[in-house]
């Protein structure tokens, strides 16, 4: 039974069914509403298998435990790329875009049969390539090179869930046109919804790339085509698989900005400052792409620096504006909030015992401590010598994509459980330590995979040993040890994982109904008894009185400088001089 | 413009939007920037080289 009243709202001729949400006086389109818990349950199951993958892959390449045998492994490892990156990623990325435009813009959604039918085709595409892939025969991973073929259903099953993708994209962009038209909102539309139409933007681009290569693949896994350049599938399969990374960027920072609206209240320092940011996503993000190729043959000097040096460093200025803001306007919000005293009182009152606020700046700091310097270390042409391919990749991209992305989605979600789903979170207590354990133990791969990678390990490799292979190699002990540690912190990670995924699931079923009387309670503690309109508003704060983020900036700063420069001295110690 | 005094609808007609901010309130006109500039630079630049490159005798 639903509590909140449900209103028929008849705008353009068309009727939708509204009700008014009691904790932020939105009004949410009903159609929206049910193709946002669709589309997030969706997101959760495929989490749910693809972190048990992972989890898995993490026990093989502990050598103490080399849990699966090697076929299986590879297996294992192409199914787990998919489903988190992927299914997990771009399910919940619906949603967050179905969110951003018809809920914040109290908009009715553009053409809801078609999100369902792009639902639809995901969730075909999407079970058609898992199916693929464990029948064994398209264990290509992640990145499927060729001259490696799969079964063309794998190909299909992409083709399918990117084409449902592209439609709930488009979808998005009409509910704006839509909210424009019917003036829901006036001047500009809010940051967030700002922020998530630059990872709209971004989606095309990427989805357009997919469908470039993936098309004519797939005809030469049925036999059409003879032959793919093997360089020329690199070159435009990174251009999706670069740029899905930043459509995930743009979007978890989006979700940043919503969680610490809502938590407490934070607005924008300046709104023109943060659009800019996202702006440089827009124009340059993509660009970036290129630092998959930087050791490829056939691909010029020229090329290479001008969509890696220039190009990635001014995405990379949008990262660091977003890395001041964010904290920048926390720190506003919680000085107007009466946490004025020191230059820390406002981080150490913050509301750390609310898993929404908690996860969302663990990722923040672990995305761009450990994400961002990797990133930029592993972007640079030169030193990425010394680095291409080994299991630092990974390490860094579980930085990014899980401590950022995963645990930014995953905090998100419990101020959706009550405003979307309208239930309170079961387990409170638990659901208060989840971000923590799932942050460390995601610091923890991150880290030591890195740590692994420094010393020379490969990723996706089943076999550190060289046990029976003709010509054999020995890593330092040191390389095991970290190897043992990922494994370890792999298990924290999934208890983090299934403890997140049992939260969600028995509170969409089991958990109590939110109404007027219990929502704000129902988000989890806050500073302010309730929820201000800085979501769906259009302002900025107006201060930059801002000690404590100076300094964590600077922190910051002097982390990055010096991270890089280590990587420059190692570089130049790999062929001595003398 | 002019910050007086005058009638609410009135002033909000006479604010004029500064260009940037025209910019970011066009999705569309950001749709084809973030298509055009990386298909360009990235996609066809980095074919344009690939396809010069000699073939193996
Ligand atoms: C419990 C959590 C997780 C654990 C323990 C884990 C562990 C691992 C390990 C050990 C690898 C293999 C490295 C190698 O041998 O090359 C890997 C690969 C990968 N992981 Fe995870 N992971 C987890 C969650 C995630 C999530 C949430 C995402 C995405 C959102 C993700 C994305 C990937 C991708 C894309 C690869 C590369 C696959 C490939 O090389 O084709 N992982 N993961
Ligand atoms: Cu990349």
């Amino acid at each position: 039974m639903s509590v909140a009243t449900a209103e028929t709202g008849i705008i353009g001729g068309i009727a939708a069914k509204f009700r008014t949400c009691p904790a932020t006086g939105l009004k949410i389109d009903l159609a929206a509403e049910k193709l946002i818990k669709a589309n997030a349950v969706a997101a959760v199951v495929f989490l749910l298998i693809g972190g048990l993958f992972g989890l898995l892959v993490a026990l093989t390449r502990w050598p103490a435990v080399h849990l699966l045998p090697s076929d299986w492994f590879y297996l294992v490892l192409t199914a787990h790329g998919l489903d988190v990156l992927l299914l997990w990623i771009l399910f919940f990325e619906i949603a967050v875009l179905y969110f951003a435009s018809a809920v914040l813009l109290s908009c009715r959604l553009a053409t809801p049969r078609l999100a369902w039918l792009a639902f639809l085709l995901m969730i075909v595409g999407g079970l058609m390539t898992n199916v693929a892939v464990l029948q064994g025969e398209s264990s290509v991973m992640f990145t499927s090179y060729v001259p490696m073929k799969a079964e063309p259903h794998f190909y299909l099953g992409l083709i399918l869930f990117a084409v449902g993708a592209l439609v709930g994209v488009m979808v998005f962009f009409g509910t704006l046109v839509i909210a424009r038209d019917e003036r829901t909102y006036e001047g500009s539309v809010p940051l967030v919804t700002f922020g998530a139409i630059t990872a709209a933007i971004i989606a095309v681009f990427t989805i357009a790339s997919g469908a470039i290569i993936l098309i004519p693949t797939f005809l030469w896994s049925v036999g059409y085509i003879s032959h793919i350049d093997t360089v020329m599938y690199k070159l435009i399969w990174w251009g999706m698989g670069h740029s899905s990374q930043q459509v995930n960027v743009a979007a978890h920072v989006a979700v940043w900005y919503a969680i610490i609206a809502i938590t407490v209240g934070a607005k924008p320092l300046s709104e023109k400052v943060s659009r800019t940011a996202f702006f440089l996503y827009i124009l340059f993000l993509q660009l970036a792409s290129a630092h998959h190729l930087l050791v490829e043959p056939g691909l010029s000097a020229e090329w290479r620096i001008f969509n890696t040096s220039y190009a990635l460093y001014l995405a990379v200025l949008g990262s660091l504006i977003h890395g001041m803001t964010v904290p920048g306007a926390i720190e506003a919000a919680q000085r107007k909030n009466g946490f004025n005293n020191g230059i820390f009182e406002w981080l150490r009152k913050a509301p750390w015992n609310n898993p929404a606020f908690a996860g969302m700046f663990l990722s923040l700091v672990m995305f761009g401590f450990l994400g961002g310097i990797s990133g930029v270390v592993l972007g640079t042409e030169q030193i990425n010598l010394i680095l291409h391919n080994t299991i630092y990749v990974p390490g860094h991209f579980h930085a990014t994509v899980v401590a950022g992305t995963t645990l930014a989605f995953m905090a998100i979600t419990y101020l959706l459980l009550p405003l979307i789903f309208q239930r309170q979170v079961i387990w409170p207590k638990l659901a208060m330590i989840q971000p923590y354990l799932f942050g460390i133990g995601v610091a923890g791969i991150s880290l030591f995979m890195m740590g692994a990678g420094t010393l020379g390990v490969s990723r996706r490799h089943w076999d550190i040993t060289f046990s029976d292979a003709t010509v054999t190699f020995d890593y330092p002990a040191t390389a095991f040890l970290m190897m043992g540690l990922n494994g370890i912190f792999a298990i924290v990670a999934s208890l983090g994982g299934i403890l997140y995924i049992l939260i969600t699931v028995g509170t969409v079923f089991f958990g109590k109904k939110v109404d007027a009387s219990n929502v704000v309670a129902s988000l989890g503690p806050m500073p302010e008894k309730q929820v201000s309109g800085a979501v769906h508003e259009y302002g900025s704060a107006g201060t930059w009185h801002l000690p404590g983020t100076y300094i964590l900036v600077s922190v910051f700063f002097l982390s990055f400088v010096l991270y890089y420069f280590v990587n420059w001295k190692y570089l130049s110690e790999v062929w001595p001089l003398s | 413009m002019a910050k007086s005094a005058k009638s609410a609808p009135d002033a909000a007609q006479a604010v004029r939007i500064p260009v940037m901010q025209k910019v970011l309130d066009n999705p569309f006109l950001l749709l084809f920037l973030g298509v055009v500039i990386p298909t360009v630079l990235y996609i066809m630049w980095g074919l344009i080289e690939l396809t010069q490159i000699p073939l193996a005798k």
